[in-house]
Formats: structure tokens, sequence, C-alpha cells
């Protein structure tokens, strides 16, 4: 571990830290890989998001506070998921006495690909990853933390995710017919309008199964547990990884 | 209904579920196309809702102005407080000149205050003379979409009306042969009619202009061939400058179907020598949202129906499953604010993605304000909220998989959420879903093991 290396937060969101641990250690092996000194705070909890879309935001003071003191003196703190991140920066309410200690937060929490590509400023992988990808864009990262263009607009196309990936040896990086299209997923929105989050997850895998992919994979969990949940209810043939598996996998 | 029940029957029909999402998704992939042949695209969106910002923070002053300019120009000018007084206002123009049939050109103004009916129960034949609206009037229907009012119906089900009611030939769906006879219908309604009615589309303060948008040059055929011309007006539809459509005209047709420019834009300015033009300036809940700080820039919108088109919400459920005049993400900001309790469940029939702030030509934060109104909701209707919630931790965590939650974790998570919803006993995740293998060990316990 190199100690004169900005210290890292590791915020693991809750339901990767019960469900998918394994997104968990391929995210702090993948840190340390790139030389970064990575502590994971053990006291960490539910960042509230679930019960803040759902409109309880002004419940979420309590789990606002507790976060912001246990992350707040990290040089940076790195998540392995885009719309966790973006809850923290946008949506946690107003914290009184730790109003600084808020804005620091929001300028120095970051999404595991940006802060890879924006902070450690990597820009060449060597790595062998011999599959057909297919990339989900979580919406929350995509349009709320714009870790890609959004098709919607005119800007110069640039997506964060693909500018690590397509450093691997072997990897095709699979274009869908619908390029950053939500999955349904929507956190309470899975469970309130079940028939629509169902008809918009098939409709995702459908384009990924049509354009082959092998792998599918993204930057947030939330999206993947509901793909693979009507994948493997469905039977269907493709692999879900989350990003920070596929680059701790590829890059030895 | 909810929207989650009329979503679910919606997409009991998977077929056609699935031809409404790529009908939609067509007309959103060729806004896609148009507006990145126009390099300065962003630069425009961003001028237009800079432009509606300061009507928004003017808006009495502008209103005025346009007042002035209008009577100057001989427009006789009425201000209605709420439909009902728009309703009044027209139905005694009409019975001043004794007319008994009107033609009426695309306004969603007047769907929003019910002008139809109320007409009708006064004894008034009332035409709507664009052929979307046309359809969906012979089925006693709203229109579904503001832009595209009959694209829920397919092309063998409008031939099947046109058989019934215009008596073509059964079974012809070619699109020429349906739109000419709704065409010769048409023309005698016109030729009829001693009052036409049109929506506006922008009034322009400085000149007392106003000007009004279609594709099928219906207003206009209304207007020159009827003696009295009623235009009825939101509030917030004016706009300082003339010059300021060459902002909005650029964005408008765009971002409604992907065209460069709508077919017909024409600007009212003053009545021919012996006729009259009316124009109704209404507020109908307008200042009520203009006064809600959150929610006050959703009066920006120029009604071009993109955050529809690219809505994934709305594109498989229709535009009926959200029971208001206005649907889709617009209509599920604006509606919480005419009647909350009604529209209720809006706000929560999105997954927040943001596509819809994305593509609006005004740069109206739509998802933003979805997220907004859920806040307001769940404080006045905790029931709903409760509802959300029981459902929320029922999907997510009451499972065999929350009892592998350990315990701190689950405890402080869950000390935010209402006692009611940890139990509860329908699951919806499990439906069509799996949940996810259960792990032997958290990511916790591994660091604890491995790095500790």
């Amino acid at each position: 571990m190199n100690l004169t290396s900005p210290h890292i937060g590791l915020f693991i969101p809750c339901y990767v830290d019960q469900f998918y641990p394994k997104v968990g250690i391929a995210t702090l092996e993948l840190l340390e890989k790139f030389g970064c000194q990575v502590s994971f705070p053990l006291g960490q909890t539910c960042c509230g998001q679930p019960m803040a879309n759902a409109g309880y935001e002004r419940d979420t003071v309590g789990t606002a506070r507790h976060f912001i003191e246990l992350f707040k003196d990290f040089d940076y703190i790195v998540a392995p998921s885009g719309s966790c991140v973006l809850h923290v920066k946008e949506h946690f309410p107003v914290i009184s006495g730790l109003e600084k200690e808020q804005q620091e937060i929001h300028d120095k929490i970051f999404e595991l690909t940006e802060f890879l590509t924006d902070i450690l400023n990597v820009n060449h992988l060597s790595g062998r990853f011999p599959h057909k990808v297919g990339y989900h864009a979580s919406c929350h990262g995509q349009r709320g933390l714009r870790l890609a263009s959004s098709s919607e607009m005119n800007s110069t196309p640039f997506n964060k995710a693909k500018s690590l990936l397509e450093n691997l040896e072997g990897l095709e990086w699979i274009t869908l017919s619908r390029t950053d299209e939500c999955c349904g997923f929507g956190g309470t929105f899975s469970v309130t309008e079940e028939a629509l989050s169902l008809r918009m997850g098939r409709d995702r895998l459908d384009d990924h199964a049509q354009h082959e992919v092998e792998i599918l994979t993204g930057g947030d969990m939330s999206c993947i547990m509901h793909l693979q949940g009507i994948a493997s209810r469905e039977g269907r043939n493709v692999k879900f990884m989350h990003l920070a598996e596929i680059l701790n996998q590829a890059i030895q | 209904m909810s929207h989650p029940q009329a979503a679910t029957e919606f997409l009991k029909d998977q077929a056609k579920a699935k031809w409404h999402d790529e009908t939609l998704w067509f007309v959103r992939d060729k806004r896609d196309r148009i507006s990145k042949t126009i390099p300065e695209w962003e630069e425009l969106r961003n001028l237009a809702s800079q432009i509606k910002e300061n009507v928004l923070s003017q808006l009495d002053v502008y209103l005025e102005e346009f007042e002035q300019n209008a009577q100057k120009n001989g427009i006789q000018v009425h201000w209605a407080k709420d439909a009902e007084e728009h309703n009044e206002i027209v139905l005694s123009i009409l019975q001043k000149q004794k007319c008994r049939a009107i033609v009426k050109s695309k306004s969603i103004l007047t769907e929003e205050c019910h002008l139809n009916p109320y007409l009708e129960k006064n004894g008034i034949e009332v035409v709507d003379t664009d052929l979307g609206e046309r359809i969906v009037q012979f089925l006693n229907q709203p229109p579904s979409h503001i832009v595209l009012p009959a694209i829920h119906l397919k092309k063998g089900e409008i031939s099947e009306l046109f058989h019934e009611k215009l008596h073509t030939q059964k079974g012809n769906e070619d699109p020429t042969y349906l739109t000419h006879a709704a065409r010769l219908h048409l023309r005698e309604k016109f030729l009829k009619a001693k009052v036409a009615i049109t929506g506006v589309n922008f009034a322009v303060a400085e000149t007392g202009e106003f000007v009004v948008c279609t594709n099928e040059g219906n207003a206009d055929m209304g207007v020159h061939l009827a003696d009295v011309h009623i235009a009825c007006m939101g509030i917030e539809k004016i706009i300082p400058r003339r010059k300021d459509l060459g902002v909005f005209l650029r964005l408008l047709a765009r971002s409604a179907t992907g065209q460069p420019v709508t077919n017909y834009n024409s600007h009212f300015r003053s009545p021919s020598p012996g006729k009259e033009i009316h124009l109704i300036l209404v507020d109908n809940g307008r200042t009520a949202q203009l006064a809600r700080e959150k929610f006050r820039n959703s009066l920006k919108c120029i009604r071009c129906g993109a955050c529809m088109n690219t809505c994934p919400i709305y594109r498989r459920s229709g535009g009926y499953s959200y029971g208001s005049t206005v649907p889709g993400p617009i209509g599920s900001i604006l509606s919480p604010g005419l009647d909350m309790k009604k529209h209720s469940t809006l706000p929560f029939a999105s997954t927040l993605c943001g596509s819809c702030s994305d593509v609006c030509p005004v740069k109206i934060n739509i998802h933003e304000q979805l997220y907004e109104w859920r806040q307001e909701i769940t404080k006045t209707h905790g029931e709903l909220g409760k509802g959300l919630s029981m459902k929320l931790a029922n999907g997510i965590f009451k499972s065999p998989l929350a009892y592998k939650i350990s315990g701190n974790l689950m405890r402080a998570a869950l000390k935010t959420l209402p006692k009611s919803l940890i139990y509860h006993p329908i699951n919806s995740w499990g439906k069509g879903r799996n949940l996810p293998e259960t792990p032997n060990e958290s990511f916790k316990d591994w660091y604890q093991r491995n790095r500790k």
C-alpha cells in the first residue's frame, strides 16, 4: 500500500455489500492495483436513496448525517455505483452544522469509472478480456453524473466506461440499438409499476440478445440485479458482470 | 384508475404495446437525427430556456404589454381566471353571433378546460379539424398525445371507424384514401362554420400578434372562412419579441416530429375588415404554479411532446394511462398542481431516468420536479406513500434474503422507513424476476477477514 497517495474511502452500497460482495472486492482490488490507499469504513449503511426516491427525503437526515461524519476525512470517496453517488451529491437533505463537510463530500465523491478516468487519469490499461460485451448505461450515471454523452443531446460523444474497457485486448464493445434507454429498475418503481418495469427490462435484454452480447456489464448493480433477475427467471443466455469485475479480472 | 393499473392493462396487448413503443421511438429518433444537424442546438435550448425564464420573472408586465398592443391591433382581449370562465366567454361570443356550429383546430388548453363537452351541452356542434383530433372525437376519446392525438390507433382501426362514420370502403386502409375522405368531410364543416376556434403557440408582447402552428393548415382554413376567430391561450405562451420566434420555431417542430419547421406558422395580428378576433388569456392554475418555486419553470413548456416520445414509461403505457389532459412526463409535473389527489400516482410513474429533461427544448428539469412532487405528495397523501413504501420494503427487503442482511446495516437502513412498510404480504419483485443468489458472506465480512 502506498501511504503517500491520497486516502480513499470505499463506499459500498448496502445491497452490493449484502448481495454482491464480489463487486466490492473487485472494486477494492482494482483501486489497489492502481496504487491507491483504500479503506472501507465499517460503520457504513444505506445512503437513503430508496426512501428519498419514494418521497421521504425528509426522513433521511440521520442517514445522511451518519454518512457525512463517516466519510468526511477521506481525500476521495469512491463507489461502484453511479446511482448511490448521485444520491449523495444531489439528494442528501441539508445537514445543519455539517454544511461545509457536505459541500466537500459533494466535490470529492466519485463513481468508480469517473474516478479512474478523471482523477487517476487512466488512459491506458493492459489486460485481456476476449468477449462480446454489452454495456448497460445506468440512467443516474449516464444523465445524472454525465459518465457518457446522452443520446438526446447534441454534444461530442464520449463514454468513460468505454474509454476504459476498449483498452482490453479481445474485448468487443457491442453497439446497441438504443444506447442509453432505461432498464426499468427505478428503485421503488420496480415494485410499484411492476408490469412496466418488467416490460422495460425485457426490452433491454432483447436489445442485448439481438446483438449477440455475451456479457452484459454496467456501473450499477441495481440495474443489473433487475435485468439478471428477469434473465434468470426466463432462462436467457447472457452473463452479467459489474465493470469493476471485468477490469479487475482482465488486469493482472 | 391509478397509473400502475392502467399501465398493466395497456401492456396486456403485448404486440400493440410493442408497436406503440416503436412508433414513438421512431419519432424520437427522427428528432435526434435532425437536432444533430443543427450545430448550435444546445445553445438554442439554452436561449429558449432563458427567454422563458425572463418571461416568467415578469409575466404580468409582458401580459399587459401584449394586451395593449393586441387591442391597438383591433383584437378583443378577454381574461379568464379558470376553465369555467374561459368556457363562459367562448359561449357568450358564440351566442352573440347566433352561432350553432364551430370548427376548432388543435388546442390543448381547450382540452384542459373541457370546452367541447361544455359547448355541446349548450347545443353547439364542435368539429375538431386536426385529423388526429377528429379521429379521437369520433370515438369520444380525448387525445392520447398532445402532438399526435390518435397515435394509439393503428390504421386498421381508423379504416373501420371511417367506414362507420364517413362510409369509406370497408377494409381500405390506404392512408391517402382515408385522409382524402376526412378532407371532404371537413371541407363541408369548414364552409358552414361562422366561428373558428384556435389555440395559440406564441403571443408576441411587443407586437400584439400571435402565432398558431399546424401541419395541416386547418387553423388557417377555419379562420379565413369564418367571420369570427376565437383564440384561446394559457398566459404562459407569451414571448417578448417577434425575433424570439427564430429560437422557438426552430426548436418546436424539430423536437415535436423531427421536421425542420411546422408546415404553417401563421401570424394573426388584426381582424380583416368586417371580421373579429377574440383572444382569451387563461390562468386556470398557472399563477398558482408560478408561485411554486420548485415547479414554476414547468410553465416554460411549449407543448412539443418530445418528453412523451422519449419517455420509456409513456411509450409502454400510452397517453390514457395518465388520466390527465397533458400526459407523459410534463403532464406528471403539471397535473399534480391542478389536483394533487387525483394525480398523486403520476410523479411515481417514472424511473427518474432523466431522458425527458435532456430532450426538452426549453430545458425544464422535468425528472427533478418529479422527484420534488414525490416529496410533496407523501406529505399530504400519506396513504399513497405508505403503500409505496410497503411495496418497496416488501419487494427488496422482506424476503428470505432480508434475513441474511447483517443486523446493524439493515436496521440502520430501515430505521428511516415507516414501520408499516416492513410487513406486507405481497411480493411484487418476485412475480417476473428471481432474486440474486445469496452469497455466503457480505463484503464487510470479507473485508474484515482479508484487510484488517
